[in-house]
């Protein structure tokens, strides 16, 4: 393959890298006044590259650079989720960053980064194209985390968010380099092979589980959670709200992928480790969050017990398993970045507010909000006829059709645990007497944002959920 | 020319029907002028109020008129399903597919005939946030009536959570006033009802949901006729049956999974009462008959005892609480969980007797407890309180009323010629045929229930009237009158003459108890 061919094939994240590039040169010599138009621009290079994704002139599978990098249904099926995204995450953030007078243009150009870190991750088919593609995402989001850095909150997030990435790196590149020595090569393909042959190897199994530990900690899976409600806490929201959808997706797709198609042969030994992660995180998240008075931090718990569901389809270790983590993701990073947008309408006179109680009596002050906010909740419970109800079930199915028939009923006992403190929320807004409202003139994005993810939420009962379900399917598949 | 008119998706059109109404509702909620704050207040709130109660009442009457069409385009000779709609839904055997007979359709036409009442109950009653509360009852219909007539199980799961939604908010928003200490902290008590029975159902059905899992996984579809005919193992069968049990005792309530009902009844508003006695409970018993003895016909056959004495207790335990309460709402709460039981005695009977007389006696229940949860609220509209106590005499003031009371109590109490005698009746002729033991236990329950009725009828109506508030209390008023007439006329119809009914359950329930047989008997042979 020439290298012109190679790299027609890496189009779109050519597109975001090299235009993010000169966007970040323009923007230095234009200054932040410039943020806004830099901002348009990196929407439009998502979705640029969404329809190089979609429409590439090529086969459907390709395999580049020696094998490091491959592009399947699978990625394509996650890049054009993370791209949306990510474009979503830039809007949205627009007119918090104009109320809190930080508007900078190094902002969309990092998210622009932090997708093409997410690109090269859930395409990675070697170790080191991995560990590139994690690092990469991972370097944008510390200082995304930090982004508000005259905010002792969002340095301390940001800190701490390095200092632990840093640690999960260790852990994930010492599992690799044990990996390696063990198998002699990075290569996922010649690793599967060795795997299959030679059986469960002890080292091999250990390198694995520092490697599900790395992963773990990325997706913020318990017990490698304890960075995330400070996180979120701390970061600007619209950072929040980034974070918590498309790396989600991006580390829930590599660890898919690593699992999956270089460890399959080992699938007796990864199981249960990855049922008890699954178990924890949704402990954590049902339990943890039921005391928190802070809506980021609620999330926080939140997010991280969705994982734990995500993660009972990946235990699956079967193609229904992963085609239900895809409809799971998707599902929930269309339901959370409703959330966050709702979360960013909660402006007052004083600024932004983010304590639960100040939801109370929404209905009485600002119906739509209400409205908007009450669906997502209930999808995020998982209950019909919303979006969430469809994912469980996927997932749920996926566990009971390989057998794990305990782990679905853990995952059914967790969200009626997690389904009081999401219906505390619609308590306070529908049963409760009205605190003072909110501003109204929340800008187009947020209310588009809002809207849509609502609406995604049912419209998914028909059209959108038997498409979703399709592609989903066809991507899982990609990986046998 | 017929068939194509009976080829027409009328099942589609009559479940939709009210979203559509409120669909109306929120539009003209949009289009209303909207203060500075984004409120809508003063005469345009009367506007809209006064748009969404009639909204409410024309298109749950139309669903009404169309449940009648349905009905007459219904061959109640036959006993498969009729009316069936299929389209591919989420791939893989999971489909939408729509379709009544014999055991679901008389449940449809109950919902759309207590619809339009609970609408005229709420219709002064209810004063704060008129078109939330209307909007809440049509969604809430249109997802009872997809319960009844889904054909496939994944469906039905949507309908049958998806109702948990409308009932929570409209428990915890017109919900009655007061507070509850709870786990050290004080909490209004409608959001504290309103919590318990959203996660009490919530738990249940997510058993079922797992349950539904596994039945696809072996099946490879959630098709309720392809699943009907599946061959479960019979180890399997167990866990399923019970699964479905969680679900359907939660809901039905059995005793000891009532506990939510006492609360969600006293906190409802009138209307939800209404609905919550009339027609949401009924989903337990439809699934045990949909689903249970269908599917799991050998676990249900084993389980048949535990089911006795389950319903056993619940007649006459929550009888004899029945009689130790202060408040009408919660009496009145506690004989429905009591005549819960004779349903799921008589369902688990599997004789035809006990079939159709648990099916009758749901449907009885329908039209009896939905009337008495009225006449408390057409009291409660006037004096704001449902204590006994707060009460006596009122026969003075209110002769109609005492007169429509007591005909509901005593057909509460299964008065022959009152629907609620042959439901009793039959649920017991069908206990007989099994066990005696069994029967004469239930038959307490007949004169328990007596006794409780009529203490409160006492209470409430005779003596003198002395209270100084209730001197000036008026009688029933015209609408409350056009539908506890209706109500009436139903209860006694079918107390006279129930064959229009039991000919309509007769084929399908035939045909249920043709497979039950059959497969008992294969299984005996394996």
């Amino acid at each position: 393959m020439g290298i012109f061919e190679t790299l027609s094939f890496a189009a779109p994240e050519l597109v975001l890298v090299l235009g993010a590039m000169t966007l970040l040169i323009t923007g230095v010599f234009i200054g932040d006044k410039s943020a806004k138009q830099i901002g348009y621009a990196c929407v439009g290079l998502l979705l640029v590259a969404v329809f190089a994704v979609l429409f590439s002139p090529t086969a459907p599978t390709a395999s580049l650079f020696n094998g490091a990098f491959r592009i399947d249904a699978f990625s394509t099926f996650a890049k054009v989720i993370i791209y949306l995204a990510a474009a979503v995450a830039i809007l949205m953030s627009d007119q918090y960053f104009a109320g809190e007078k930080l508007r900078r243009f190094e902002y969309p150009v990092l998210i622009v980064l932090a997708a093409f870190g997410m690109s090269l991750m859930v395409s990675a088919t070697d170790l080191i194209s991995l560990y590139m593609g994690i690092e990469t995402q991972s370097l944008a989001l510390y200082i995304l985390a930090a982004f508000k850095r005259d905010s002792r909150r969002s340095t301390e997030a940001g800190l701490k968010y390095f200092v632990l990435g840093a640690l999960s790196t260790c852990l994930l590149l010492y599992g690799a380099s044990l990996i390696y020595g063990f198998t002699g090569s990075t290569s996922f393909e010649e690793i599967a092979r060795i795997a299959s042959l030679e059986g469960a190897n002890v080292g091999l199994i250990f390198g694995l589980v520092f490697l599900i530990s790395g992963l773990a900690f990325k997706v913020s899976a318990a017990p490698f959670h304890m960075w995330t409600p400070d996180v979120y806490e701390g970061a600007p929201t619209p950072v929040a709200a980034f974070f918590s959808a498309a790396p989600k997706l991006a580390g829930m797709a590599l660890f898919a992928r690593v699992l999956v198609s270089s460890f399959h042969g080992a699938l007796d030994d990864w199981q249960p480790v990855l049922a008890m992660i699954a178990v924890a995180s949704m402990a954590i998240g049902a339990f943890s969050a039921i005391p928190q008075s802070n809506i980021k931090r609620l999330m926080a718990y939140s997010s991280i017990g969705h994982m734990g569901y995500a993660l009972i389809g990946l235990s699956a270790g079967t193609a229904q398993g992963v085609k239900s983590v895809l409809i799971y993701m998707t599902i929930y990073v269309a339901m959370t970045i409703g959330a966050f947008a709702c979360i960013l309408m909660m402006r007052r006179r004083g600024g932004m507010t983010e304590n639960i109680a100040d939801l109370s009596g929404l209905t009485k002050t600002n119906m739509p909000l209400a409205i908007i906010l009450t669906v997502l909740l209930f999808s995020l419970a998982g209950v019909p006829p919303t979006a969430g109800f469809f994912g469980k079930w996927y997932v749920f199915f996926a566990a009971v059709d390989a057998g794990l028939v305990w782990l679905a009923i853990v995952g059914v006992f967790a969200s009626a645990v997690s389904a009081y403190y999401y219906l505390r929320i619609v308590w306070f807004m529908w049963f409760d007497e009205p605190a003072e409202p909110f501003e109204r003139d929340a800008g187009p994005a947020l209310k588009f944002a809002a809207w849509g993810s609502a609406l995604l939420m049912f419209p998914v009962l028909t059209v959108f959920m038997g498409r979703l379900t399709e592609f989903a399917g066809r991507a899982a598949a990609a990986l046998f | 020319m017929i068939e194509s008119f009976a080829a027409q998706p009328w099942l589609t059109l009559l479940t939709f029907a009210p979203l559509i109404g409120a669909l109306f509702i929120v539009a003209s909620r949009m289009m209303a002028k909207k203060n500075d704050d984004g409120v809508i207040d003063g005469p345009d709130l009367e506007q809209v109020e006064r748009n969404a109660r009639i909204i409410a009442l024309a298109f749950t009457v139309g669903a009404f008129l169309i449940s009648l069409g349905v009905f007459a385009l219904y061959d109640r000779s036959l006993a498969g399903f009729q009316l069936v709609e299929e389209t591919a839904w989420l791939g893989g055997g999971i489909s939408y597919k729509l379709g009544v007979d014999g055991i679901s359709i008389l449940f449809v036409l109950l919902t759309t005939f207590i619809m339009p009442i609970c609408i005229l109950a709420s219709w002064d009653s209810i004063k704060s946030r008129v078109a939330d509360y209307m909007i809440a009852f049509l969604v809430l219909e249109t997802l009872m009536i997809g319960v009844f007539v889904s054909l496939d199980l994944f469906l039905f799961y949507v309908f049958f959570e998806g109702s948990l939604i409308p009932m929570f908010l409209i428990i915890g928003v017109w919900g009655s006033k007061g507070t509850k200490e709870f786990a050290g902290f004080t909490l209004p008590s409608r959001v504290y009802a309103a919590l318990k029975f959203f996660l009490y159902t919530l738990i249940g059905s997510l058993f079922l949901l797992v349950a539904m899992a596994w039945m696809y996984a072996q099946a490879g579809t959630t098709d309720i006729v392809a699943l009907q005919q599946f061959d479960f193992p019979a180890g399997a069968q167990k866990w399923l049956w019970f699964a479905f049990f969680a679900s359907f005792a939660v809901k039905m309530p059995m005793w000891p999974f009532h506990t939510w009902l006492p609360d969600a009844h006293v906190q409802a508003p009138t209307a939800g009462s209404i609905v919550l006695a009339a027609i949401l409970l009924k989903m337990g018993g439809y699934g045990f008959l949909r689903f249970s003895l269908p599917m799991f016909p050998l676990a249900s056959a084993d389980f048949a005892p535990f089911i006795y004495a389950l319903s056993i207790i619940a007649i006459i335990y929550t009888s004899l609480v029945a009689l130790a309460q202060e408040d009408m709402k919660k009496l009145i709460a506690y004989s429905s969980v009591a005549h819960m039981g004779f349903v799921t005695m008589g369902i688990f009977t599997a004789t035809k007797q006990g079939i159709e007389g648990g099916l009758f006696q749901m449907l009885s229940h329908g039209f009896i407890s939905g009337a008495l949860f009225l006449c408390v609220g057409v009291v409660y509209k006037r004096m704001h309180t449902r204590e006994i106590a707060a009460y006596g005499g009122l026969v003075h003031r209110m002769p109609l009323y005492a007169f429509l009371f007591l005909f509901f109590t005593l057909a509460n109490v299964g008065l022959p010629g009152t629907s609620g005698f042959i439901g009793e009746i039959l649920t017991l002729v069908g206990a007989f045929k099994v066990n005696s033991w069994i029967a004469f236990f239930a038959t307490f329950g007949v004169i328990l229930s007596a006794s409780y009725a009529l203490r409160l009828y006492r209470e409430v109506m005779y003596g003198e009237l002395v209270k100084p508030a209730l001197m000036s209390i008026p009688d029933v008023d015209r609408r409350e009158l056009l539908s506890l007439g209706a109500l009436m006329a139903f209860a006694l119809y079918l107390g006279i003459n129930p064959s229009p009914a039991l000919d309509v359950f007769s084929p399908s329930v035939d045909l249920l108890m043709e497979n039950y047989d059959a497969a008992l008997a294969a299984g005996a042979l394996r």
